[in-house]
């Protein structure tokens, strides 16, 4: 019943000092409108935001762990692709 | 003049006061998790005004009283907070319904008080109106989506509206103590804020499939210390830990 009429909506939230919104947890809630009130009461209660994003859970698709070594291993294996090796100028800023 | 000053922020004091105690009854009895916490903010940004108000209050009169002996040591009778505050929480519907009513009502009232001729008045309420404002907000759509949900929370929803309609005329009653304040620029003349007020109701209850009933008899005594039946159960609650423990602090 409730899993029905209140769906799980995950919460991302942007802090004061961030650059990216980053996953902070989830809520269950009605409607879109009612899960940004949800996530603002739950999630920013100090301040510790600036901007909040919600997103149905069914909306989001995973990779497969059961996949993970030809998803993940060759980018491990061939550490020429890593920028580690490069300086990068300060005027670059964040990256 | 200073005593009606103490008297009407005495009032605005007592109404977060009582809101706040009433919130603060649902905690961790809320419908959901997440409206558990919602409701516990919207307490203690009562709670925040009401210490505000108080504060000030014991200032203004001058008599050596600070905020906890003006809340948890006065009587029954002194407390002047409107009936609407101190109505029980009931269901959720009925919290829902008092929010708004009495939120739709603090939002344009705390708005023309910041202009008032009274610094910390007008201070008092600009940090207020932002709060009300996310009050109002949360408390309206819960009342749209309980009016436009199942039959069940939709009957539950109405039956709230009408049960605490009586309570709202006193939000707009004007004793000696406003107008005499409202001559010298420093508190809100009620009337100038009904026609935002009412406008407020009405798209919310339009939204909501609700229908607002007519302005009628209207429930009154509150300002002069005259209360409702559950207040002084409210009150020996809420003041337990100062009477028992006589100058504790928080």
């Amino acid at each position: 019943m409730t899993e029905k009429t209140t769906p799980l909506w995950e919460v991302f939230i942007r802090s004061r000092t961030g650059m990216a919104h980053r996953h902070c947890g989830s809520v269950h809630a009605g409607d879109a409108e009612m899960a940004l009130q949800a996530a603002r009461d739950v999630y920013t209660r100090r301040g510790e935001g600036l901007s909040i994003w919600v997103v149905p859970s069914a909306e989001i698709i995973a990779s497969d762990p059961a996949q993970k070594d030809e998803m993940f291993e060759p980018t491990a294996s061939k550490i020429y692709r890593h920028p580690t090796f490069y300086e990068i100028p300060e005027e670059v800023g964040n990256m | 003049m200073t005593s009606d000053l103490f008297t009407y922020t005495l009032r605005l004091a007592d109404d977060a006061a009582i809101l706040g105690q009433r919130l603060g009854e649902w905690c961790g009895h809320a419908p959901t998790l997440e409206e558990d916490i919602g409701l516990a903010n919207v307490a203690l940004d009562h709670i925040g005004q009401a210490r505000n108000l108080y504060s000030y209050a014991g200032e203004v009169e001058g008599a050596g009283r600070d905020e906890d002996q003006l809340c948890f040591l006065r009587k029954e009778r002194e407390f002047g907070n409107c009936l609407l505050v101190e109505q029980p929480n009931g269901d959720f519907a009925q919290t829902i319904a008092r929010q708004l009513f009495f939120s739709a009502f603090m939002l344009p009232f705390w708005r023309k008080l910041t202009g008032s001729r009274d610094e910390t008045l007008a201070a008092i309420a600009a940090k207020a109106e932002k709060e009300a404002a996310y009050h109002l907000r949360h408390s309206g759509e819960w009342t749209i989506r309980l009016g436009d949900g199942t039959a069940e929370s939709r009957a539950r929803m109405q039956d709230a509206i009408d049960l605490l309609w009586p309570y709202t005329g006193e939000l707009f009653e004007v004793d000696g103590v406003v107008e005499r304040l409202v001559a010298d620029g420093i508190a809100v003349d009620p009337e100038t804020i009904r026609d935002e007020w009412h406008a407020t109701l009405r798209r919310v209850c339009d939204e909501a499939t609700l229908t607002l009933p007519p302005v009628g008899w209207m429930q009154s005594g509150g300002r002069s210390g005259r209360h409702s039946e559950s207040f002084g159960h409210l009150l020996s609650e809420m003041q337990y830990m100062q009477r028992a423990y006589p100058g504790m602090r928080w």
